[in-house]
């Protein structure tokens, strides 16, 4: 009993102290932590939409609980369907061509002997990351156009095709466009993190592969993948959060009437019903789903990676 | 840093100076095209913008102008909502930038002091909302309810505090200040915002002028919250307009899309969407190589906690 009161007593005083000494870095704290609370915290208790059957006009004291309801009808609705559908397929597929090339490029950059090449072409592919979506969507149809994009006119001058392809306004064109935009914009800068872990290994094991003889292949084979796999692994856990997510900024830039069937993705989905048609308990129940798999799917990658003795992300 | 390459051509050049291979051209020749992918599409906009309407139409315009003139320019700065909006979207970067770099510096510094009482739970209540978002709609009916839909606070206001801006700042304040700076400033009677505005803030220039970039870069990009929180024209930032222009383009090419081939594009003006392209484009390649080194600087740095 008198054990515990001195200790509180302890507590209390070296709180005190502390509070004494560092209340102006308490009052610091004060500003960021109101952002969050008043533009987050404050925004997930409207997550319970998800399980009422929401009707603005009534509020949520006025709105019913419905339990998994919502849930059971957005997986019977087809919209949905299609847009997880091709949500998951588009992001699983620009995952697997946007996540190697930043490796490969690395690599390429990493062999480069000419500084001065090196660094004027790294300038200028890291260039696209600093663009908006808007920026890269109207270029991309001036390049791309069937009959008035810089591609097809090219083309159709040299006489490799007669009618413009297109490019961007015929689905399953639209799809590979899509993707390789993508690689496109990302690939420079995405070799930053990977350069700065090759110059992070040490130089001796180069020197002593090159005595041995080893080749320019087996030096990068051997000694340079297995240095940066520590960062790959990292970034790929994070990349694989963003599987059920994709950015509506690349959706609509990229966006046309004539693919619609492909571009129609969660984004999107949640976008259209939730603002433009008012369901605010499906698109909730949507982006509450999206954000869950998104985080089991970083859990799993994590414990997979430690599994196979990799240091992993948490 | 590029231990590794010194002594590559140190050993080799003993004997010869540079000893090129097969694989060396290869290289070369992919970065050379992966560059130019990077800039032809670019400047054959610009070219576009300053070309005659009638070459272009006629597809004569590739890779340099013809008929040079800066009609479609002209155009542009008279359009008054174009210029309005740029001077706006200024305005609005400037002002989100200070904000962000206020909020962030007032968390990062007391969050990077290591005798910091509670410190592990407020760094777990400022990091949350890095790794959950409510999504959009529980964050619309928030800021409708906050009355800030449909003005020009809604596009800074929820993006002020960026969680991976505060972990860049912290670690930056842990790693580059040393200790026994503040001890002594400490010692000689200096308060915690003393320390922070006489010492603190005067060494750390390099991380300010990264992060106000990568605030300043960030919203000068993004427009994705416009769908949902902006109606009137008056508070659209300069991409969100361009993309609208581009939308419309699309739409109007489309509708004709039926008869492919040229009578059907003469109704669209494209040199002078490729101006507006172009307007849009040039502030942030213009400042662009200025930006580069601390972008990435701040990359490296955030990767390090990440």
């Amino acid at each position: 009993m008198s054990d515990a009161k001195t200790h509180s007593n302890i507590v209390s005083k070296e709180t005190k102290k502390a509070i004494k000494r560092d209340w102006q870095l308490y009052l610091l704290l004060m500003l960021p932590v109101a952002f969050v609370v008043i533009f987050s915290y404050a925004a997930y208790p409207g997550l319970r939409m998800a399980f009422m059957d929401y009707k603005p006009a009534l509020g949520y004291e006025g709105s019913e609980w419905v339990g998994l309801q919502i849930f059971k009808k957005i997986f019977k609705d087809p919209d949905f369907i299609r847009a997880l559908r091709n949500s998951v397929s588009f992001n699983l597929l620009d995952l697997l061509v946007s996540f190697p090339a930043p490796i490969i490029l690395a690599l390429m950059l990493n062999e480069l002997r000419l500084m001065r090449f090196k660094k004027v072409s790294q300038t200028i592919l890291y260039l696209p990351h600093f663009l908006s979506w808007a920026i890269i969507g109207s270029v991309a149809y001036t390049m791309f156009r069937p009959s008035t994009g810089l591609v097809n006119m090219f083309l159709m001058r040299m006489g490799v095709i007669e009618k413009g392809i297109p490019f961007l306004t015929e689905k399953w064109h639209w799809a590979v466009s899509y993707l390789l935009i993508g690689v496109w914009q990302g690939m420079g800068w995405g070799t930053i993190l990977y350069l700065a872990a090759i110059t992070s290994i040490n130089g001796e094991l180069y020197e002593a592969a090159m005595i041995d003889g080893a080749g320019r292949w087996k030096r990068m084979w051997h000694i340079t993948l297995p240095g940066i796999k520590g960062t790959v692994v990292t970034l790929l856990i994070m990349n694989l959060g963003r599987v059920m997510g994709s950015s509506l900024e690349r959706l609509k830039a990229l966006d046309n009437t004539q693919v619609r069937e492909f571009e129609y993705q969660l984004a999107i989905y949640i976008y259209e019903k939730g603002l433009q048609n008012s369901k605010f308990s499906q698109a909730t129940a949507v982006g509450l789903f999206q954000s869950l798999v998104g985080v089991m799917l970083v859990l799993i990658a994590d414990r997979v990676a430690k599994r196979l003795g990799e240091e992993g992300l948490l | 840093m590029f231990n590794k390459k010194e002594e590559t051509t140190t050993s080799d050049g003993s004997r010869a100076i540079v000893r090129l291979h097969v694989s060396d051209f290869v290289i070369v020749a992919v970065l050379t095209i992966l560059c130019s992918t990077c800039i032809l599409p670019f400047w054959h906009v610009l070219v576009k913008s300053i070309s005659g309407n009638g070459p272009v139409m006629a597809k004569e315009v590739f890779l340099w102008p013809k008929d040079f003139t800066l009609d479609s320019y002209v155009s542009v700065f008279h359009d008054k909502s174009m210029t309005y909006s740029m001077g706006y979207s200024v305005f609005v970067v400037l002002l989100f930038t200070a904000l962000g770099m206020l909020v962030c510096t007032c968390a990062a510094y007391p969050l990077s002091k290591k005798r910091l009482k509670g410190k592990k739970f407020f760094t777990f209540v400022l990091m949350v909302p890095m790794y959950f978002s409510a999504g959009m709609i529980p964050s619309y009916l928030l800021l409708n309810n906050l009355h800030l839909l449909d003005t020009m606070w809604v596009l800074i206001l929820p993006l002020v505090y960026s969680p991976y801006n505060m972990l860049v700042m912290k670690t930056y304040f842990q790693s580059s200040i040393p200790d026994s700076l503040e001890e002594s400033a400490f010692l000689d009677g200096a308060t915690n915002f003393q320390i922070l505005m006489r010492i603190v803030l005067p060494l750390s220039k390099p991380i300010i002028a990264t992060l106000s970039l990568f605030y300043a870069v960030g919203r000068w990009n993004a427009y994705s919250d416009h769908y949902y929180y902006i109606t009137s024209d008056k508070l659209r930032l300069i991409q969100y307009k361009l993309q609208l222009l581009v939308e419309g383009a699309e739409a109007s090419i489309q509708t004709a899309l039926g008869d492919v081939g040229g009578a059907a594009n003469t109704t669209t003006p494209e040199v002078l969407q490729a101006a507006c392209i172009m307007f849009v484009t040039i502030p942030i390649i213009a400042v662009y190589p200025f930006l580069q080194k601390y972008f990435v600087k701040g990359a490296m740095i955030g990767a390090v906690k990440g």
